[in-house]
């Protein structure tokens, strides 16, 4: 049954998130052959839309407005419910973003819809889009379906494959106009926190340090190693409670849940809180002092030994690595 | 002020999980509020303190939940709402948790409502968003700091991606907390004592004037398991120098992660 489908693009720091092409991959998975139409919104934004087409849109709507600057929910969620209006699409994806995951479930009340959030997976399976998440932080997952009305579903960062990029695809862009205004919430200011580079939800390598890096100090080799490697750096919440770093970069049941390709364990014991947000890695590598840590139960690699010693030669190693190929 | 906590009972996050008849085994797991929902607890039993008011904790669950909105009493909350659907609605998702708050909370006058910005357990975090929604009312998520001046102007810090953005908004408001909001108190000895003698109302779904049809679920769940078991690897001998070297080699040409 061919559907039309609607994705909502991300744009960050002047460029496309990946999860804008994964959404499209979802969406075209949900759509069985119908159109894929990719929305994006923002303030002078446009720039971006021919990128949409190349990763497999069929078609990109642009929504400028001065007001939607940045994000609120209540602009983002007048030019959604303006283009949904428009196109009467029977599906809709975003990515499981702060932004999709804020707006989605209001569009959602908006729409009288189900929503399936956080999604890993998406297959067409006896007559039905089937949708795979993590429950339980990713200690199990479910499978589900969508009963009644539009399908609508947030997908995780880095887990679908996205199309290969194709320049010769095709497709039209159009702007919608949408009046955006009544602003119940205003952002005032955002505060930069986080290393420009790469977030960790999206990264492909994590390198995470734990109670035993010690101090703030103790992360630059790590920082260092995520660095050679093009990844970002997390923590445990022993590291994040003893005020090595930022919460924000806490990896675990109560914060991120993260499955890069290559994930480097560093001075972290490996309580279930913290395995239940990294252990669906693809790989694991744990440096640790304590041959008996916890951490080496779930490791595909393990090294028994003083990270601040370990972490440095593998930084110089990898970097060798990188000067031959 | 009137002010609503949203609290969810589920597993303690020491758990592990096992699957029995193809669901969540139950059996003898030690429950827990909701982590982010402590937060919230916190946060607005602070406020009240602050402006006046009163603070009342809701839970959509089983008869089981009276223990975690006991534990909410000690620690400060004023009284404790239980809405048990159990009996009347067999398929439940976000859509009819959201519903049935939203329905019971419509003619209270919150003046300040606060949820979890997830469960732990189901983990989509949409209940709190689809309830403000629900009730016409802005909301803000995953926030770090809560400042209400009188006449009901409200800033608040939200977390984004480890980003902070400074809101201004007002009152009525929902607001869901992130970790970093504050530390949540334990309950005293006292405040345990205190909290038997708290009112906790039961209710049903009749008692909201909803049908079983009002929040029939739109999503099912089809299957439950678990990922695969990770065997433990290898861990690598010798001389640190040459670990260090066998290890890039490993995932290089056998993982082939870099
Ligand atoms: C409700 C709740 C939620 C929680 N949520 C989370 C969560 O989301 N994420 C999370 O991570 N935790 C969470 N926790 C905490 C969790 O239980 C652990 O306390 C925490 O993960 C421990 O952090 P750690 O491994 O860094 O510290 P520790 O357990 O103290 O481990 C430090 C490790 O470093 C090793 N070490 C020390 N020095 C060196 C060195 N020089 N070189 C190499 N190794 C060294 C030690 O051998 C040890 O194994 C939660 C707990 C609760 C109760
Ligand atoms: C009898 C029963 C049957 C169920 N059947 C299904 C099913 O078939 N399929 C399915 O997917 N799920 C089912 N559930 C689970 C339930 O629908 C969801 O867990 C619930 O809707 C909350 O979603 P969530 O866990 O994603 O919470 P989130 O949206 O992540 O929670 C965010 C915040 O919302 C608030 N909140 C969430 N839930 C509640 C609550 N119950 N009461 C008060 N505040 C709350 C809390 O503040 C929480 O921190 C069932 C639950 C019960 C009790």
């Amino acid at each position: 049954m061919a559907r039309k489908v609607l994705t909502l693009a991300e744009v960050r720091d002047g460029s496309l998130r990946n999860v804008s092409f994964e959404a499209i991959a979802a969406a075209k998975t949900i759509a069985e052959g119908g159109e894929v139409v990719s929305v994006l919104v923002g303030d002078q934004v446009q720039a971006h839309a021919n990128e949409l087409i190349y990763r497999g849109a069929d078609r990109v709507v642009v929504i400028e407005h001065p007001n939607l600057k940045f994000y609120t929910s209540d602009g983002y969620s007048q030019a959604l419910k303006a283009v949904i209006d428009k196109e009467q699409p029977e599906g809709i994806v975003f990515g499981h973003t702060a932004l999709g995951k804020d707006l989605s479930p209001k569009l959602a009340i908006k729409l009288d819809a189900g929503l399936v959030s956080d999604v890993v997976a998406v297959e067409e399976a006896g007559g039905n889009i089937v949708f795979t998440r993590p429950i339980y932080s990713g200690k199990a997952f479910e499978k589900k379906i969508v009963t009644s009305g539009i399908i609508f579903a947030t997908v995780r960062p880095n887990n679908i494959a996205p199309l290969e990029r194709d320049e010769s695809r095709t497709g039209s862009v159009e702007a919608l106009a949408v009046e955006i205004k009544d602003l119940r919430a205003i952002v005032k200011e955002v505060v930069r926190k986080t290393a420009e580079g790469v977030d960790l939800t999206e990264a492909k390598v994590i390198v995470a340090g734990g109670r035993g890096v010690k101090s703030a100090e103790g992360f630059k080799p790590l920082k260092e190693l995520a660095e050679v490697l093009g990844g970002a750096v997390g923590a445990s919440r022993g590291a994040c409670d003893a005020g090595y770093c930022d919460y924000s970069l806490q990896i675990g049941q109560t914060g991120k849940v993260v499955t890069p390709d290559l994930y480097i364990a560093c001075g972290i014991s490996g309580a279930i809180q913290h395995l239940a947000g990294m252990s669906n890695s693809k790989v694991i590598v744990a440096i640790n002092k304590d041959p008996e840590a916890n951490i080496f139960k779930v490791a595909d690699y393990g090294i028994v030994g003083d990270l601040f010693e370990v972490v440095p030669l593998l930084t110089e190693e990898f970097k060798k690595l990188k000067v031959h190929s | 002020m009137n002010i609503f906590v949203l609290m969810k009972r589920t597993f303690d996050t020491e758990e592990k999980i096992s699957i029995v008849n193809g669901k969540i085994n139950e059996e003898g797991a030690e429950f827990i509020i909701n982590p982010y929902d402590e937060y919230a607890i916190e946060e607005a039993i602070q406020v009240r303190d602050k402006h006046g008011g009163e603070v009342t904790v809701i839970t959509v669950g089983s008869e089981e939940a009276e223990k975690e909105l006991r534990t909410a009493l000690a620690m400060g909350c004023d009284k404790a709402v239980l809405i048990n659907i159990d009996d009347d609605v067999e398929e439940q998702d976000q859509y009819t948790t959201a519903k049935v708050l939203a329905e019971y909370l419509k003619d209270k006058n919150p003046d300040l409502i606060l949820a979890g910005n997830v469960a732990i357990d189901g983990g989509s975090g949409q209940v709190g968003p689809r309830v403000a929604e629900l009730l016409g009312i802005p909301y803000v998520t995953t926030i770090t700091k809560l400042d209400i001046v009188d006449g009901g102007k409200v800033t608040v810090v939200r977390d984004v991606e480890g980003d902070e953005e400074i809101i201004e908004t007002s009152l009525p408001l929902l607001v869901t907390a992130q970790q970093g909001l504050n530390e949540p108190r334990y309950p005293s000895l006292p405040g345990i004592m205190k909290a038997k003698k708290k009112p906790l109302e039961e209710l049903e779904l009749d008692d909201l004037d909803l049908d079983e049809d009002d929040v029939e679920a739109k999503t099912k769940t089809i299957e439950v398991f678990l990922p695969p078991k990770r065997e433990a690897g290898k861990i690598l001998q010798g001389e640190i120098a040459d670990q260090v070297k066998e290890l890039v080699q490993l995932l290089r040409s056998e993982a082939k992660v870099v």
